[in-house]
């Protein structure tokens, strides 16, 4: 009897994507946005987050890599009550790049 | 300006909201809230005997109403004790509004005597969630709460209401208006086009109606299409109902246990219209091999449902009653004799079949006899487990919400509190409730409330003394290594009932069990109805897990 699971995909070897979300900001934002990509074991390989203007919404940088089920994750993201819109950009995008300083 | 508190705000805001019925338990965090509650004029409140059957008492009112519905629990194991059946609605995309106490804010983070963080746990299985900081906050979050819930598509949203939050006092100026659903998605109107086009040109199309059809109000809209475009029709486990199981039209349910010729009609498609559903594991088995030579149009108010396991050839995002009004006006009417002829001879060849359907006593007949006796007007509850296929084969479902089951999250348990849910809204259908002895002992305590409201729910027990889809699961894919799948000891149901001070009848015992059985189902109130049915009958047919869905076996 075969179930039908999945192997996890190896995400090494993909091309990196960096997602830049504005979300509401209150305590518990975060969780939403982690536990969806949690919860199917894709990875996020860097999370950056801080308010802007008057505190109310937030903005989030996320690097995760660009493997076939992105499309699906951002579907997902979009969802979220909390969450108001979602940008993608290449990884050549500088947030992260900037920040490589600070883990060296 | 009108000063009061947190609770009492929340209470004036379900009532302009329009809650009429909530079901819940009372506990030290929510007392508040009950105290708020206690005061209402308007809000009936039913006391459940676990909060699991407070949570599906609000399904069931939900499922019939199509209305977002409240349960209500306190704290730690109160808040807890609904995670099954908020799970659950979030499968079946029923809308719910739960509320729950929490421990005051000063001591969240302390391991509070009843505290648990019931919002971190529920991030995966509502909508949304909210833990409320202020009784300010309220005047904005339960509105949007329920409106949130009703949109799009529907869905579970949990408020978490620190008990000082309940206590402490707010100025209201003004309510808030009552949350209404957000209006549909744009449609696109080249898609549906393209989608008319499709279905058009196709030879052997089919349409494959889900739960979004009901949801959505949309069942009649799609019964013209398929009368009008030629369609024959297949039905998920959600839509049983959305078109009435003796149309010309139907092909009965798809899937893990529908019927052979149904599963082979879908193999031979060219073009499949999926409305409203999902393509789940149990309705498409291999999804590889799920209708291998069809181009898919798929209608959904989910935009991550469209390409998620099929991709779609056309997809729509949009609204199921505003799609299907814009694609019928685009379809041309077509007789479609060939296709229509084809998939009659494979029902000829390869029938549903139902042995033993005139004898009251085995399963199938048990579902024969029960739909006779009753009109279209009746509810049909189920459990979960082998009964529930059976019923979901065999019993003629004529329209949209008529058929209550909880097909995603599969919880046995959900029968009784469903149908006790089903009965407070619609007081004046008569309720049934198939069940398993398994599922039944999973919600047995709300047999208390049942009696406490005195419903027209009446009680169809299968009892077969096993966990029967387990034990046919072992008997056929596990070298028939039976384990922990009989049980040892039989519970007597019927003094069970009775010493709940509910009526039962026993028709093994009875002379004319389908005179008796009739009798019991018109008798105004609850009552159990006991049968023992035969271990050794299996549901078949069956596609076994992991298979494709004409590798069926049995049937």
């Amino acid at each position: 009897m075969i179930e039908q699971v999945s192997d996890p995909l190896p995400q090494a070897g993909y091309a990196k994507v960096v997602l830049e979300l504005d979300v509401n900001n209150h305590p518990g934002v975060m969780s939403h946005i982690c536990n969806l990509f949690a919860r199917r074991a894709f990875n996020v390989e860097g999370i950056l987050c801080m308010p802007v203007s008057d505190g109310r919404r937030s903005r989030i940088w996320l690097l995760v890599f660009d493997d076939q089920r992105l499309e699906q994750m951002v579907r997902q993201l979009e969802k979220l009550e909390d969450v108001l819109n979602v940008r993608r950009h290449g990884a050549e995008h500088e947030v992260f790049e900037r920040l490589e300083g600070f883990f060296h | 300006m009108m000063q009061m508190t947190g609770a009492q705000l929340m209470v004036r805001l379900l009532e302009r909201q329009g809650v009429r019925t909530v079901a819940g338990i009372p506990g030290g965090a929510i007392l508040p809230f009950y105290d708020a509650l206690s005061g209402s004029e308007h809000i009936h409140h039913v006391l459940a005997r676990h909060e699991q059957g407070a949570g599906f008492i609000a399904q069931g009112m939900a499922r019939v109403s199509g209305v977002p519905q409240v349960c209500i629990a306190s704290s730690g194991p109160g808040a807890t004790n609904l995670v099954t059946a908020i799970a659950d609605a979030c499968l079946d995309s029923i809308p719910m509004v739960v509320i729950t106490g929490q421990v005051p804010q000063a001591m969240i983070g302390t391991d509070a005597f009843q505290e648990v963080d019931i919002y971190g746990i529920t991030v995966p299985i509502t909508k949304h969630n909210f833990l409320v900081r202020s009784a300010q906050e309220l005047l904005e979050v339960v509105p949007e709460a329920f409106r949130i819930a009703m949109s799009g598509r529907p869905g579970p949203v949990l408020i978490d209401v620190p008990k000082d939050v309940q206590n402490q006092l707010v100025t209201v100026a003004e309510f808030p208006a009552p949350a209404v659903a957000d209006p549909a998605p744009q449609l696109d109107l080249e898609a549906v086009e393209l989608a008319a086009k499709m279905i058009n040109e196709a030879e052997r199309p089919v349409l494959y109606l889900g739960g979004g059809v009901v949801a959505s109000g949309a069942a009649p809209l799609a019964v013209q299409l398929a009368e009008q475009a030629g369609l024959p029709t297949t039905m998920t486990l959600m839509a049983l109902g959305a078109m009435p199981m003796d149309h010309p039209l139907s092909i009965g349910m798809l899937g893990m246990h529908g019927a052979r010729y149904t599963n082979f009609v879908l193999e031979e498609a060219d073009v499949l219209v999926c409305v409203g559903a999902r393509f789940d594991d149990r309705a498409i088995g291999r999804a590889a091999q799920f209708c291998p030579n069809a181009k898919i149009v798929h209608i959904d108010i989910d935009r991550s449902e469209l390409h998620k396991i099929k991709s779609a050839h056309v997809a729509i995002h949009a609204n199921v009653k505003c799609a299907l009004e814009a694609l019928l006006p685009r379809v041309q009417a077509t007789l479609r004799k060939r296709w229509l002829s084809h998939v009659d001879s494979l029902k000829t060849r390869f029938p549903m079949q139902f042995p033993g359907q005139d004898d009251p006593r085995t399963h199938y007949g048990l579902i024969h006899a029960v739909a006779a006796a009753l009109d279209d007007r009746a509810i049909v509850a189920t459990d979960v487990g082998q009964h529930q296929m059976w019923v979901a084969q065999a019993y003629p479902f004529r329209r949209a919400r008529q058929w209550l089951t909880s097909g995603g999250l599969g919880t046995m348990g959900f029968g009784l509190p469903t149908a006790i849910g089903a009965a407070l809204a619609e007081p004046d259908r008569t309720v049934v409730c198939f069940t398993g002895d398994g599922s039944f002992k999973m919600n047995i305590q709300e047999l208390a409330t049942l009696a406490e409201e005195g419903l027209n729910v009446k009680i169809v027990l299968m009892n077969n003394n096993a966990l029967g889809l387990v034990y046919q699961q072992q008997t056929l894919f596990y070298g028939q290594r039976l384990f922990a799948s009989k049980y040892r000891t039989e519970p007597d149901f019927v003094k069970i009932a009775e010493g709940f001070g509910v009526a039962a009848v026993d028709l093994d015992l009875a002379d004319n069990p389908r005179a008796a059985l009739a009798e019991a189902l018109h008798r105004p109130g609850p009552c159990l109805i006991h049968v023992t049915i035969d271990r050794e009958q299996f549901v078949y047919p069956m596609v076994p897990p992991g298979a494709a869905n004409t590798e069926m076996i049995g049937g």
